[in-house]
C-alpha cells in the first residue's frame, strides 16, 4: 500500500508540472524507492497517479536500466561491460562478477542480497575497469577490491534502497 | 598560434572539486552574459556562432549556428533547450568532467544559447549514472537563479529563461536528439525517422534545440572574445575552438585533456596521455568512441578534427580516443561493441534490432574458431544493411566492424585460418557451465591465457 503522504506528495508534484508526463520517470523512481522495485502494485499506483494506461507505463518500466520491473536485491551492481572495461579484463568484469556471485546477468544472489546488472559504459573509462555499486562509482577494480566491496555489502546492516 | 595553449573549457578544473559561483565570477564568469543580454541582438549572437564555426561536440559535428538559425524567430509560444548530458558513448566521460569542474560555465552557455534562439525553458537531460552531477547541477542552478542569472528578467534585461534538471532512467539511445524528446515527453524513447525537424517541431511539438553540453560551454568564450579568437584556437584551418579529448585504454595517463581542435592524435596519446604502458605498442584506436571505426597506427599523425578525419574516411565522433595495443584482439573488441549495441538498440526498426545480434553471432563464431571465409563478405553486406535503419545508431554500431574489415581484415582471416583466436582468447563459456579455477589477472594487463574460464 502506498502511504497517503507519499501519494499526496507525488500527486501534488504531478499537478504542479506544466507537462505531467515529464514527471513519469521521477514518479516511477519514487515508487521504486518505496516498494523496492516496480511491482504490479507500484505500476497500478503509477497508472492511477499519472492517468496513464498500464501498457503505456509498462513500455517505460521495462525499457530503462535504472527502473527495475522485477525484484532486485538489497544492493545493485551496475557492472560496466563497455569496451574499455572489457579490454582491462577480457571477457569482462561482468563475467567475473557473475561467476563470483554465482548468478547470471540480471539475477540476484540466492540470499537476496546482491543483483548484478550489465551496464553500457558507466562513463568512468579512465579508471577502468569500473562499476556502480548502489549508484556510486568504483574504479580501478582488482579481484581484491571486488572481494572487499562484496564483503562490505554483506556486512552492511543498511537496507539500501535501489540506486538512484 | 605560437603562444602556448591555455585551457578554455577546463580552465577552472580544480582538484578541490566544482567551482562555486563566486569563484566563477571572479575569473570572468557571466561577463559574456552581461555583455550580451540586450547589448547584442539574438540575431547577432547567432551570426557570431555561425562565424565562429562552432560544430556540435556530441558526435555528429553539425554546425550549431546553422541548427539554431532554423529555429523560428519571435516569441509565439514556448521553445526549449535540451543541454544533453546523456553521455553514454563507450570511452566518453568529458561531459562529466566538464559539468563537475565548472557547472556555471555550462549554465552560462545554456542561457546564451537560449537568448540566441529566444527560448524560455531548458531541461538539463542527465543519465542516472551521473546522479552526483545531477545533484550538483540542481544546487548550482538554484544558486544561479538566486543571483539573477536564471529565471524571470535575467540581469534586468527582460529576458526570461529557466533551467530544470531532468533525470533520465538510463539508456544509450536517449542521447539521440529525437529519442531524448520522446524520453522527456514520457514516451518510449524511440528515435523518430528523419525528423520532425526538431528546431521547428520538437518537444511538445515546439521548437527545440538539443546540443551537447560541451558545445554549449563554448558560447561564453565566443561571445566574450569573438568568432576570430575561437577559430584561431584551432590548429587546423577549417577547425575551430578547443576540444575535450578523452583517452582510455593501455596508456600511462588515461584522462580527459583540453587541447586545440585539430591537435595531432600522436600528441594526445603519446604526449598528454603519456604514451603506451611499458611493454605495449599502439595497434589502433577508436578516435571518437565506440561509434567510430578503428584507426590504424599509420594514421597517428592525423589532426583530431572533423575535416581532417573525414578526409581519411573517419569521424571525430565525441573525440574520445580508445587505444588498443598489439596484444588485444580486435575481433573480440568488435564483438564486445556489437553486443553492447545489440543490447542498447531500442528495437524499433528491423535492420538494427535483427541485424546487430546476427552480426554478433557471426563475430562470435569467428572469435571462437568456427569462422568461414564467406563470413567476411557476409559481414560487409550485413553492415551495409544498417543504412536502412531509422536513425544513425545502427550505422554507428557497425563503424568498428567496418574499420575492422577495412584495416584489419588480416586479423579476421587469421582467426578463420587458424580456427582459433590468435590472441588466445576464449569466448566465455555459456552461463552455468563450470569453469576451472585459476589465477585471475586484472588491471592494465588483459589476461590472455584461459581468460574467463579461469575465473
Amino acid at each position: 500500500m502506498l502511504p497517503e503522504d507519499l501519494r499526496e506528495t507525488l500527486a501534488r508534484e504531478i499537478s504542479l508540472a506544466e507537462h505531467p508526463k515529464e514527471k513519469i520517470v521521477d514518479v516511477l523512481y519514487a515508487l521504486q524507492s518505496h516498494y523496492g522495485y516496480l511491482c504490479d502494485e507500484a505500476m497500478r499506483d503509477a497508472a492511477e497517479l499519472l492517468g496513464m494506461t498500464l501498457l503505456e507505463l509498462e513500455q517505460l518500466a521495462t525499457f530503462y536500466d535504472f527502473l527495475y520491473r522485477r525484484p532486485v536485491g538489497r544492493h545493485i551492481l551496475h557492472v560496466c561491460d563497455g569496451v574499455v572495461c572489457w579490454m582491462f579484463h577480457q571477457y569482462s568484469i561482468l563475467d567475473h562478477m557473475c561467476r563470483k556471485l554465482g548468478v547470471e546477468p540480471g539475477q540476484t544472489t540466492a540470499d537476496g542480497l546482491i543483483t548484478v546488472l550489465p551496464s553500457g559504459c558507466v562513463g568512468n573509462c579512465h579508471q577502468a575497469p569500473a562499476m556502480l555499486v548502489n549508484g556510486r562509482f568504483y574504479g580501478g577494480l582488482t579481484p581484491e577490491k571486488i572481494e572487499a566491496i562484496i564483503d562490505e555489502l554483506r556486512a552492511s546492516p543498511d537496507d539500501m534502497g535501489p540506486c538512484r | 598560434m605560437s603562444t602556448p595553449f591555455s585551457p578554455v573549457l577546463l580552465r577552472n578544473r580544480r582538484d578541490s572539486g566544482p567551482l562555486c559561483l563566486e569563484d566563477y565570477c571572479s575569473t570572468g564568469g557571466y561577463e559574456a552574459l552581461k555583455a550580451t543580454l540586450n547589448k547584442r541582438s539574438p540575431g547577432d549572437v547567432l551570426e557570431m556562432v555561425v562565424e565562429a564555426n562552432l560544430r556540435g561536440r556530441g558526435g555528429a559535428g553539425f554546425p550549431a549556428g546553422r541548427k539554431w538559425q532554423s529555429v523560428p524567430k519571435g516569441r509565439g509560444g514556448p521553445k526549449y533547450i535540451l543541454p544533453n548530458t546523456d553521455e553514454m558513448e563507450p570511452g566518453t566521460f568529458k561531459d562529466r568532467i566538464l559539468v563537475g569542474a565548472d557547472p556555471h560555465l555550462v549554465i552560462e552557455g545554456v542561457v546564451l544559447c537560449a537568448y540566441a534562439v529566444q527560448a524560455n525553458h531548458g531541461l538539463f537531460f542527465i543519465r542516472p549514472s551521473y546522479e552526483m552531477d545531477a545533484e550538483l547541477m540542481e544546487k548550482e542552478v538554484g544558486i544561479a537563479r538566486q543571483a539573477g542569472y536564471l529565471g524571470k528578467n535575467i540581469l534586468g534585461s527582460g529576458f526570461d529563461f529557466d533551467l530544470v534538471v531532468h533525470r533520465s532512467a538510463g539508456r544509450y539511445i536517449c542521447g539521440e536528439a529525437s529519442a531524448q524528446i520522446n524520453a522527456i515527453a514520457g514516451n518510449r524513447p524511440n528515435p523518430q525517422k528523419g525528423g520532425p525537424r526538431m528546431a521547428v517541431q520538437g518537444l511538445w511539438g515546439r521548437p527545440t534545440v538539443v546540443n551537447n553540453v560541451e558545445t554549449l560551454a563554448c558560447l561564453p568564450g565566443i561571445l566574450q572574445n569573438g568568432a576570430r579568437w575561437f577559430k584561431d584556437l584551432a590548429l587546423t584551418p577549417t577547425g575551430s575552438g578547443s576540444k575535450l579529448y578523452c583517452v582510455s585504454g593501455p596508456v600511462v595517463r588515461p584522462g580527459c585533456f583540453e587541447l586545440p581542435m585539430g591537435a595531432p592524435l600522436r600528441d594526445i596519446v603519446f604526449g598528454q596521455a603519456g604514451g603506451m604502458l611499458p611493454g605495449r605498442s599502439f595497434k589502433a584506436c577508436l578516435p571518437g568512441g565506440a561509434s567510430t571505426a578503428f584507426l590504424p597506427a599509420r594514421h597517428l599523425d592525423v589532426a583530431m578534427d572533423f575535416d581532417a578525419l573525414a578526409a581519411i574516411g573517419h569521424r571525430l565522433g565525441t573525440g574520445s580516443i580508445i587505444v588498443f595495443d598489439e596484444d588485444i584482439c580486435l575481433v573480440g573488441a568488435t564483438l564486445n561493441m556489437i553486443n553492447f549495441f545489440a543490447r542498447e538498440s531500442c528495437g524499433w526498426c528491423t535492420p538494427c534490432r535483427e541485424g546487430l545480434p546476427y552480426i554478433g553471432e557471426i563475430l562470435r563464431q569467428i572469435e571462437s574458431g568456427q569462422g568461414r571465409e564467406e563470413y567476411i563478405p557476409l559481414l560487409r553486406r550485413m553492415a551495409r544493411n544498417m543504412d536502412y535503419a531509422y536513425c544513425s545508431f545502427a550505422q554507428g554500431a557497425v563503424a568498428p566492424l567496418l574499420g575492422l574489415l577495412d584495416s584489419f581484415e588480416d586479423e579476421l582471416r587469421e582467426h578463420i585460418a587458424r580456427r582459433s583466436c590468435p590472441f588466445g582468447a576464449v569466448v566465455p563459456a555459456p552461463p552455468g557451465k563450470t569453469c576451472a579455477t585459476g589465477p585471475v589477472t586484472f588491471g592494465p594487463t588483459p589476461c590472455r591465457e584461459g581468460l574467463s574460464c579461469r575465473i
